[in-house]
């Protein structure tokens, strides 16, 4: 290999690789196959996508991660760059990190001059010279990187026949020469990557996050949906449509949000569990009709696939800035539920679990995800469906007064009779109403039902799922959602390293639980909150509701970089005064 | 022994909160009239509302209701009748709610065509709000809420719901309760979505409007032989006449609820490596 210190597969756990193109120049297939194939032959690994707005013609890379181990998120640089070809990629530079004596291999040779300069030098591919003209470069790339962690042939044939299925046999056939082309160059460089002995279990699961939202929510019972489309929630939706579909249930694609957040008010009224999907704008159009559900205490469950705002912002990428919206943006005094996975396998619990906690309650749910986290494809042991379900309660009509809505209770939440329920009949109202629904501008009516509406979330045991903790120690680290995942491998690296430090990751963030917080704060003498926002919206939701101990430190910043574990590492060490952490990935 | 079924039996024990003289009253009497001729079942009967003195009348009765936000009655009963196509479900507003707020909802549920009838009460003012003009108000009238140099059109919401695609669309009149109750009947009866325009005088705010019992031509509108001779008589027809302006004729099966064909843990299935 030229000029170049021979990697030594063997000792690597896991390899990261960014693979780039002009918009359409195929790179994200090419990852997703190629994270498909590493699935296949037992690897574990993750693929995010960094994308511009454009469909064509703009930029794009897929960033993967593939390790023999489970991981669930990026390291801070990347060990390998295929370039399929240099459009636009110097909008890329801020973005992603190559690690030093990372390898470039690309597919034209008018590289950026930062990318030019890298050390070994970059390996240029002659696509012209090596594929026919109808084969693709981008199958070329992924027979080259999947040679070069040892997937064989045959697997990378099968994802390719799978994904082609629907263009004919000579697409199919086509492709496979152009990835068999590309393996044969691997043959010419060392292998990145040694794979495990035994080819992949059948209980791996290959899902994205916006798929197990979807999936949490039909395994709790969700059996309608409206949604209007926008990046990047679609593909959530989109995924839903027939699953919901062949269980009996309905997706509608609304004129606007404002019709979609109606018509799950009409289909919950009407006793069936209703979800809708959307990003920051459309639950900005959404909030009214969330303050309707309130009122009127009819469930729902709202996902904010979160990206970078405010306004149209940057709709590709991440941000954790619908916090504040999601917790504030009601009018009058709306008590409601707010959840966060915090990782991809997280979703499907807690979406779940925000239907389940939605119908029981009678209130409407927000769960914020986020793009880090929704468009995420990651290879997980399989795990178990959640057994949370829709459990409403119901007036029966030979029992309960069924006309009592919004009486008193002792869990402070009222039977509710849908319609087709004889005896039942009432009508909700939007206005401050009695018990009995009828519209109230009296003050006493007005303080009842603010206090039980408050009360039925406020006395409601969460049990543990409200946060995820792990370690002990007098250092606190306190992320939410995409922010979880380098807390926790910088909070892992620092345990490596002899230094405990303890994590909370909030997965319910309203209604707020300050006895759970003060337990898990205690003994706490420093505490580092960590967050994808320029302002500290998590920081001064904590402020807000809980007391935080000691000397506070707030590690944040906004944009589709997220927050690297080595940069929580390095936050760590600056309290602490330890400066042997500030290693650059220390433990990888 | 079947019990007979009277109008009286549909109304609440809530007294309506609208003005002596005002038009909602002749609709509420028309709304139960309707019923009791289709003998519905109380508790297999939704009326769904957004917010307006019209968007009251819900509460009126004693069938299921929902009263929700200002111009979003449509959505609401559109989520609950997919999903819950055994109710009758019908929708009352006024010209605030269908035609300005809720325009756009209006226009894709004549697309949509749902099974459900929609009651707009148009008297061409906001009466909730203490008199600013409406979409169908006339460019004539000057309010202080609007000093800019503009003068818009009144809208034409039967020439509107018949571009769209409304099946079935109609006007009536609220002092002519029998009359109205009749074409109430048939647009509930009508296989799919069903939109009947109702004049209903605001004596506050517009007390010209007294002398629409003298003006309206009661039953002048029969169903047009086609499309296009609906849409040149509600372009250019007396917008006084009262009747069935359109009536799609087709087969209308009626919708095969939803069934299940597998389960969530199939689904899942498709994620296995």
């Amino acid at each position: 290999m030229p000029g170049s210190k021979p990697m030594n597969p063997a000792a690597k756990q896991d390899i990261t690789l960014v693979i780039a193109g002009g918009g359409g120049a195929g790179a994200l297939t090419a990852g997703e196959l190629l994270l498909k194939a590493a699935a296949r032959r037992g690897y574990f690994g993750l693929m995010t996508r960094a994308v511009g707005p454009q469909i064509r013609g703009g930029e794009s890379a897929a960033l993967l991660r593939i390790s023999r181990a489970p991981v669930a998120a990026h390291r801070d640089m990347f060990d390998v760059l295929f370039a399929i070809d240099w459009t636009n990629y110097a909008r890329f530079t801020g973005e992603i990190a190559l690690a030093p004596g990372a390898r470039v291999f690309a597919g034209a040779d008018d590289m950026p001059q930062e990318v030019a300069a890298a050390r070994p030098l970059p390996e240029h591919f002659d696509f012209r010279a090596l594929l026919a003209r109808d084969e693709r470069p981008n199958m070329f790339t992924l027979g080259f990187l999947a040679a070069l962690i040892g997937i064989e042939a045959d697997i990378v044939a099968a994802v390719i026949a799978e994904r082609f299925a629907h263009l004919g046999r000579e697409v199919r056939a086509r492709n496979i020469r152009a990835a068999a082309t590309g393996a044969a160059q691997a043959a010419r460089f060392d292998p990145l990557l040694r794979p495990p002995a035994a080819r992949a279990p059948q209980e791996r699961w290959l899902i994205s996050g916006n798929q197990a939202a979807a999936l949490g929510a039909l395994a709790a019972g969700v059996r309608f949906a409206a949604a209007y489309p926008i990046t990047p929630s679609s593909d959530l939706t989109e995924w839903l449509g027939p699953r919901i579909e062949a269980l009996g249930g309905q997706l509608v694609q609304a004129e606007d949000e404002l019709a979609s957040i109606n018509m799950l008010i009409g289909a919950s009224f009407g006793g069936v569990p209703a979800l809708s999907a959307t990003s920051g704008p459309g639950l900005a159009l959404m909030m009214e009709g969330i303050g309707l559900a309130v009122m009127t205490e009819t469930p729902l469950v709202v996902i904010d696939v979160q990206r970078a705002g405010p306004s149209t912002g940057i709709p590709t990428r991440s941000e954790q800035t619908d916090l504040e919206i999601a917790l504030y943006g009601l009018h009058g005094e709306a008590p409601h539920l707010v959840l966060a996975p915090m990782s991809v396998p997280d979703c499907l619990f807690t979406t779940a679990w925000a239907v389940e906690l939605a119908e029981r309650l009678q209130t409407p749910a927000i769960v914020l995800s986020e793009q880090r986290i929704g468009q995420m494809n990651m290879i997980l042991d399989a795990p178990a469906l959640p057994d949370m379900t829709a459990q409403r309660k119901l007036a029966q009509p030979a029992g309960d007064d069924p006309c009592l809505r919004y009486a008193a209770t002792a869990d402070h939440v009222a039977p509710m009779a849908i319609p087709g329920t004889a005896g039942g009949m009432h009508t909700p109202t939007g206005l401050e109403h009695d018990a009995r629904g009828r519209p109230s501008s009296q003050p006493a009516d007005h303080l009842a039902q603010l206090r039980r509406r408050q009360e039925k979330l406020a006395a409601f045991d969460y049990g543990d799922h409200w946060a995820h903790m792990e370690g002990e120690g007098a250092m606190a680290l306190i992320g939410w959602g995409g922010a979880a995942a380098p807390v926790l491998e910088a909070a892992r690296q620092c345990r490596a390293m002899g230094v405990e430090v303890r994590t909370i990751i909030p997965r319910l963030l309203a209604p707020a639980q300050p006895d759970r917080m003060a337990a898990a704060l205690a003994g706490v003498e420093r505490v580092l909150v960590v967050e994808n926002s320029h302002s500290g919206q998590f920081l001064r939701y904590l402020r807000a509701h809980y007391d935080l101990p000691g000397e506070v430190r707030s590690l944040r910043h906004a944009g589709p970089a997220g927050i690297a574990a080595g940069e929580v590492r390095a936050a760590i060490a600056d309290l602490l005064h330890i400066d042997d952490l500030k290693q650059p990935e220390a433990v990888s | 022994m079947t019990e007979i079924i009277k109008p009286a039996d549909y109304k609440s024990d809530l007294k309506p909160v609208w003005c002596p003289g005002c038009g909602d009253f002749g609709v509420l009497a028309a709304v139960t009239r309707a019923f009791a001729a289709l003998e519905l079942e109380k508790h297999q009967t939704a009326v769904i509302s957004g917010i307006g003195c019209s968007s009251r009348l819900p509460a009126y009765l004693d069938t299921y209701g929902y009263h929700g936000v200002h111009g979003r009655a449509l959505p609401v009963a559109t989520g609950l009748k997919l999903a819950r196509p055994d109710l009758t479900v019908v929708v009352t507003g006024g010209d605030g709610d269908m035609y300005s707020i809720g325009a756009g909802h209006f226009i894709h549920a004549c697309r949509r065509d749902v099974n459900m009838t929609l009651l707009v009460m148009d008297n061409r003012v906001y009466g909730m709000t203490k008199g600013q003009p409406s979409p169908t108000t006339g460019p004539e009238v000057t309010h202080p809420m609007s000093t800019a140099d503009v003068r818009a059109r009144p809208f034409n919401a039967l020439a509107t719901a018949l571009v769209a695609g409304a099946g079935f669309v109609a006007r009536g009149f609220s002092g002519d309760p029998d009359g109205l109750a009749r074409i109430i009947t048939e647009a509930i009866r009508h296989p799919g979505f069903a939109v009947v325009e109702i004049l209903s005088p605001c004596v506050v705010y517009r007390p010209e409007q007294k002398q629409w019992k003298h003006q309206v031509r009661r039953d002048a509108l029969i169903p047009a032989a086609d499309l296009n001779a609906a849409l040149e008589l509600a372009m250019n027809g007396d917008e006084m006449a009262t009747g069935i302006l359109w009536r799609e004729k087709r087969e209308r099966q009626a919708p095969t609820p939803p069934t299940a064909r597998t389960d969530v843990a199939a689904i899942a299935e498709a994620f296995r490596v």
